[in-house]
């Protein structure tokens, strides 16, 4: 079988791990890094993201300000030790990415701009106008390519890791314009791969983002920490999902039920005022806003449409020129989906799937328990967002541990011992088996797209906003049962050029993997906390659970669930407290 | 199967492009006859060239050709060139504010000034070579 | 109308040598995209068609395609503008055909690589000294084209592209205006030797296509045209002053 060498592997090239190849070749240009990605590294879905970075620089703010709005923002699940070291390496990275050239919007005297944003108390989320992502990823895209040692394969899909002897040694990978099938080898592999939103059948997640790198490390021995916390963004566009940006609200927009009513003054989240109070009613944490659209839909007072419950998101008031000045893309999306102008018209909004906290298990340099494998973005859990991610910190998140992970992978590699001849055995038999299993496969009577979607309603049903055991349970059956009926599916497509529908079925694989870690994850956790909600347990249980949920694979069973206590410096868990 | 296909080796394909491509769209349309004017535009070249070359012969000469200058044909033909060098002007002047971009002060010189401008500078050159053509004191 | 067909353009290299057409008949729905329509075929239809997608926003760049012989983002052109069908369906123009729906994009990545996409600085700044002051103003002089989604409709709706594939293309010169304008960078006369040649700015004639189909009014037509008068009055002044720094 054909291999290709290298001392580190990024799986995603996204910016996660566009920033950690930078990293790798930055700290020892001599050695060799491969990005593999099953998209080129533009489409990665870093480029979907509206609203802002937040990192401090303003001399109102402190490191402390920022720790301590992201670990309340976290309901006190994060790792206190990780979130210090985020909050003081966010502006140099910030910052570094100004200098490769990202178009940050400025204020009158050429300084970098800062916007509020949900959670925080003071001002710091950088923003390039509404399309921060993008920007960020195209800087670093492009600014990549100065670096001679970073070799890229672009639209390669890998399907498997290479482990021997408790150490990860590279990965097998189809190349999908050819369908020749490689081993990449490699001294340490750095998952960038992203989240899981997929598995939900409403998402402001692209295609693309179907679990691959958590399934991948899940099903290689390492194991996937909180996966319970799924973030539901509270401003989604009905249909398709898309997302409209939290800065909406940043900048004064309000939300208001069928009445016309700024209904969030209900849940504990503050007093309305015209102008936005920071860490107060529409700022406030995404899931407590999330938690309040279904509160609300209960007592019937959300509008109801053709695309199901909706709440309005008024900017009217913001005036065109903020809004083409600050919000431009926003206006774009409505007028092209919704057929609205937001400057005079109400925006229909929901919550929808958008960001999983949980992910493979790392520590604060994003090595997991697996030697030889690292994770770093989405894809990871450090944890710095704990049960609620702010909006903001998932950009920088980005970067600070993309170069973290690089710099401790390129130490790494400059120690790691000689590759086994064994793991080219595993590659063969993983060939070998792609073939078998789905190519040369006849007979079956599923439909990948059947089962998927089968899937995301199980998910929605049983693992929503708010979830009970016996929700939970019915979802845990369903996946179990689909599972069976996977391995009942037959491709229409044989082929070996490009098939995207054999990779659409191995993406739907890793999310059965990733469904299962979530349903089990939340059936343990009795209590609530953050983006999980039990309705049967509704209080925040520290005694038993200010701990993260680790899931392991276990062959033919469901996961195994251990817990791992969180990591506590300066802040004792206190008390989530907004607009008051 | 397909026997020129190997096993893991892409084989992609390419269209042949066909010789009137430019027919299947309006808008290439008006670039090819955008373009084709740029012959007339020459012919006036050679054409002033020719004058020139005769005046130099002498006044009997230039006289003959003036003289078939004059003929119908000829004249037809020549309104034909008068209509596609002024579409050619109009739309290499219509282009223009597309490279001229200027800023004065900060503030960007509207696409329609720098349009204006031009036109104008045509108006102005053509007024001097008639003036000077139609025997200016 | 309650279905609508799709005629798209299929090419399956193992057991053909020439795309060949296949008609689909798909739900017509108001609120679909053409890539709705697609996906239907793709998930309850034929399984065996291939093309890419990712973000369905318009951000991405994945889904261009050919539509009605127009070059756009499938993700963002409703059905309804192309009813009443057949709507056909091609790979976007200009690129070679790997399989049914999805080209190659080696050469263009090529090409946005060789115009050194980057920051380039005389002496870099280093993190303690902050950031480089750039005002809004100086931010909108090269704003409009730092929002390229790569999407190379701008590729497929050039002549010269396919005419002349060593042409370096739209998108590649609309980036490296993004840079030379880019009060940070340095860069400008590195450009100018990768640009100022035959397969670079002076390969274009100014059809104006790209700039039409631009999704995201990037207007690469006008960052040519800009260059070519740059590289013009730059040639000018180093016939006049040769010893002039550039």
């Amino acid at each position: 079988m054909d291999t290709v060498s290298y001392d580190v592997l990024l799986v995603g090239g996204g910016g996660a791990g566009l920033r950690a190849a930078i990293a790798v070749s930055e700290s020892d240009p001599s050695l060799r890094v491969g990005v593999v990605s099953k998209v080129y590294p533009m489409r990665s879905h870093t480029v979907s993201a509206e609203g802002g970075a937040a990192a401090v620089i303003k001399p109102d703010d402190s490191l402390e300000a920022h720790a301590y709005d992201t670990i309340s923002g976290g309901d006190w699940l994060c790792d206190q030790d990780a979130v210090e070291a985020f909050v003081q390496e966010a502006p140099d990275e910030m910052m570094r990415l100004e200098h490769w050239g990202c178009p940050w919007s400025r204020e009158p005297d050429g300084r970098v701009a800062v916007r509020a944003f949900g959670g925080m108390k003071i001002k710091r989320t950088w923003f390039a106008a509404d399309k921060t992502g993008f920007h960020m990823l195209h800087a670093l895209f492009q600014t990549s390519l100065k670096y001679r040692p970073i070799a890229r394969h672009d639209e390669w899909f890998v399907t498997k890791l290479l482990v021997d002897d408790g150490r990860c040694h590279g990965a097998v990978a189809i190349e999908l314009a050819s369908g020749k099938v490689y081993a990449l080898l490699a001294k340490v592999v750095i998952l960038c791969t992203g989240g899981c939103g997929k598995v939900f059948p409403f998402t402001t997640n692209a295609n693309i983002k179907t679990g691959d790198g958590m399934a991948l490390a899940y099903r290689a021995g390492a194991p996937l920490k909180d996966m319970e916390f799924v973030q539901y963004h509270p401003t989604g566009l009905p249909f398709t999902g898309i997302l409209i940006t939290e800065a909406t609200r940043s900048e004064g927009g309000w939300l208001l039920n069928r009445d016309g009513y700024r209904y969030l003054q209900d849940y504990d989240l503050g007093t309305p005022s015209p102008m936005p109070v920071l860490r107060s009613m529409e700022l406030g944490p995404r899931d407590r806003l999330s938690q309040a659209f279904v509160k609300e839909m209960e007592k019937g007072r959300t509008v109801e449409t053709p695309y199901g419950h909706v709440v309005h998101l008024d900017i009217r008031h913001l005036g065109e020129k903020l809004i083409d000045t600050r919000l431009p893309f926003v206006r774009e999306l409505c007028l092209k989906y919704e057929h609205l102008d937001p400057v005079r018209e109400l925006v229909p909004v929901r919550p929808v799937v958008h960001y999983m906290m949980g992910g493979v298990h790392t520590d604060p340099d994003a090595r997991t328990p697996l030697e030889g494998l690292s994770a770093a973005g989405e894809v990871a859990c450090v944890s710095i967002n704990g049960a609620n991610r702010l909006g903001s910190n998932s950009l920088t998140e980005l970067l600070v541990f993309g170069a973290r992970a690089g710099r401790a992978a390129a130490a790494d590699a400059a120690m790691a011992k000689d590759i086994p001849g064994a793991v080219l055995a595993q590659g063969l038999d993983e060939e070998r088996r792609l073939t078998r299993e789905y190519l040369s496969k006849t007979g079956g009577r599923e439909r990948v797209a059947d089962v998927r979607r089968e899937m995301q309603q199980a998910m929605e049903a049983g693992a929503g906003i708010y979830r009970d055991a016996a929700g939970l349970r019915a979802a845990a059956d369903t996946i179990e049962e689909l599972r069976e009926r996977f391995r009942d599916i037959a491709l229409d497509d044989r082929s070996r050029t490009f098939n995207t529908e054999l990779v659409a079925c191995l993406e739907l694989s890793y999310m059965l993997d990733t469904a299962e870690a979530i349903i089990h994850s939340a059936l343990a956790r009795t209590e609530s906390r953050g983006a999980h909600q039990r309705t049967d347990y509704p209080d925040r249980n520290d005694g038993r659970f200010l701990a993260h949920t680790l899931a392991r694979r276990s062959d033919g069973g469901p996961p195994r669930v251990e817990y791992v206590p969180v990591t506590v410096t300066r802040w004792p868990p206190g008390e989530r407290v907004y607009g008051r | 199967m397909n026997p020129d296909y190997r096993l893991y080796h892409p084989k992609w394909h390419r269209r042949r492009i066909p010789i009137f491509w430019w027919l299947g769209k309006r808008s290439y349309i008006r670039f090819i006859a955008r373009e084709l004017t740029s012959v007339f535009v020459a012919y006036c070249a050679v054409l002033l060239l020719l004058q020139t070359w005769m005046l130099g012969r002498g006044e009997a000469a230039y006289a003959r050709f003036s003289e078939w200058l004059a003929s119908p044909p000829l004249v037809g033909f020549h309104l034909l060139t008068l209509l596609a060098v002024v579409f050619h002007t109009v739309t290499w002047l219509g282009l223009a504010p597309t490279a001229l971009v200027i800023s004065v002060r900060g503030r960007r010189v509207p696409s329609r000034a720098v349009l204006l401008a031009h036109y104008a500078a045509w108006a102005v050159a053509s007024g001097v070579v008639a003036w000077a053509l139609l025997g200016g004191s | 109308m309650d279905s609508i067909t799709l005629e798209v353009s299929r090419y399956r290299p193992e057991e053909e040598n020439e795309p060949s057409w296949q008609d689909y008949e798909v739900p017509f729905r108001k609120d679909w995209m053409v890539l709705d329509a697609l996906n239907h075929v793709k998930d309850h239809l034929d399984g065996t068609l291939s093309y890419r997608w990712a973000c369905r926003m318009g951000v991405c760049g994945s889904c261009g395609m050919m539509v009605n012989g127009e070059p756009v983002l499938t993700c963002a052109t409703y059905l309804e503008t192309c009813a009443p069908g057949p709507i056909r369906v091609e790979p976007l123009r200009g690129f070679p055909v790997i399989r049914d729906l999805v080209g190659d994009l080696t050469d263009f990545l090529e090409k946005l690589e060789r115009v050194k996409p980057w920051i380039v600085r005389d002496k870099e700044r280093s993190l303690d000294e902050g950031e480089y002051r750039q005002t809004p103003e100086e931010l909108a002089e090269y704003k409009q084209y730092s929002m390229c989604i790569n999407c190379m409709l701008c590729y497929a709706a050039c002549p010269i592209y396919e005419l002349e594939p060593e042409f370096v293309g739209p998108a590649a010169i609309a980036l490296a205006q993004r840079y030379n304008l880019d009060s940070r960078d340095d860069g400008r006369a590195a450009r100018m030797d990768v640009l100022a040649r035959q397969d670079g700015i002076w390969a274009c004639t100014f059809v104006g296509e790209c700039s039409a189909v631009c999704p995201k009014n990037v207007d690469p037509a006008g960052a040519i045209q800009r260059y070519k008068l740059e590289a013009a009055t730059d040639w000018v002044k180093a016939m006049v002053l040769p010893w002039r720094k550039r």
